[in-house]
């Protein structure tokens, strides 16, 4: 039987379903016995679905066409 | 050509088109990247000037060395490394951070330690407009400390796999794994003081 500890260090490769078929069956028989990994891998799982796809940071406009003359200038002048 | 008629264009012929100088289809690469590595880049530097000169040596970097790119990993990947090297540069440049490798020893010490544990709504983000909880999920990536941010944006936001994000931020991937679970672990717990079902607090279930 797996440790909490055993299971913590296992739940990336889980969530990730990165973990071979019999480790994955003992760390479903952790949570399954054992509440609070349960929750702390649900939480988790919740976690990452929040944060994927999250917009990215927008470049102010001035940054954004400071960037564009300086690459057009480059360009222009032959790299 | 027009901007949008590039939209739906594929990498590798945006670079072939920019590497013969149209600065249409590189400026497309700008635009479809620009957001993520200027986020990298404020995470790496924390520094909202550091990282916007950073933003633009990336793409100019990346143009003028657009015939290294080997094609055989992400465009994406390719440009972060350049992203991460022009970062730490600053850092280094700065002096006053000390912080000058992303591959630092940090403390991975047995603190995948888990203090709070309560469940969460079904839908947790529902509770929240789009603007606060953009914030929320800011302010916890923001508290990491930088290393564990960098790996955490690569492979949960971005999602480059393990390898890519190795490759890309120049650490080995069992670094990355350890940062990783970490990451995942701490934000975990910020999220929980803002997600967690109502009267279910922590150690409800022991």
């Amino acid at each position: 039987m797996l440790t909490c500890k055993d299971f913590l260090h296992e739940l990336s490769d889980y969530l990730d379903e990165n973990t071979d078929k019999e480790l994955r069956a003992k760390l479903e028989a952790h949570i399954a016995e054992c509440p609070n990994c349960w929750v702390i891998a649900d939480t988790t799982k919740k976690t990452i679905h929040i944060y994927k796809g999250m917009d990215p940071y927008p470049v102010p406009t001035d940054v954004q066409s400071r960037l564009m003359i300086a690459l057009e200038k480059k360009i222009a002048a032959g790299r | 050509m027009t901007a949008s008629s590039q939209a739906g264009t594929d990498e590798t012929t945006l670079v072939a088109l920019s590497r013969e100088g149209d600065t249409v289809a590189f400026g497309e690469l700008v635009r479809r990247y620009e957001g993520k590595i200027f986020r990298l880049a404020q995470h790496v530097t924390q520094n909202r000037e550091d990282a916007e000169d950073v933003l633009q040596e990336t793409f100019m970097k990346a143009y003028e060395h657009l015939d290294q790119f080997q094609g055989n990993s992400k465009f994406y990947t390719w440009i972060v490394r350049i992203a991460v090297n022009q970062a730490l540069m600053k850092l280094r440049r700065r002096k006053t951070d000390k912080s000058v490798s992303l591959d630092e020893t940090i403390d991975t010490g047995e603190d995948t330690m888990v203090r709070e544990i309560a469940a969460w709504d079904e839908d947790p983000e529902q509770k929240f407009t789009r603007d606060e909880l953009g914030g929320i999920l800011d302010t916890a990536v923001q508290s990491l400390e930088p290393p564990y941010r960098s790996v955490f944006q690569l492979r949960d936001i971005d999602e480059l796999s393990t390898e890519e994000t190795a490759e890309a931020l120049g650490l080995s991937v069992p670094a990355v794994k350890s940062r990783l679970l970490r990451a995942r672990l701490q934000l975990r717990e910020k999220l929980t003081r803002y997600f967690k079902r109502k009267g279910d607090d922590a150690f409800a279930y022991m």
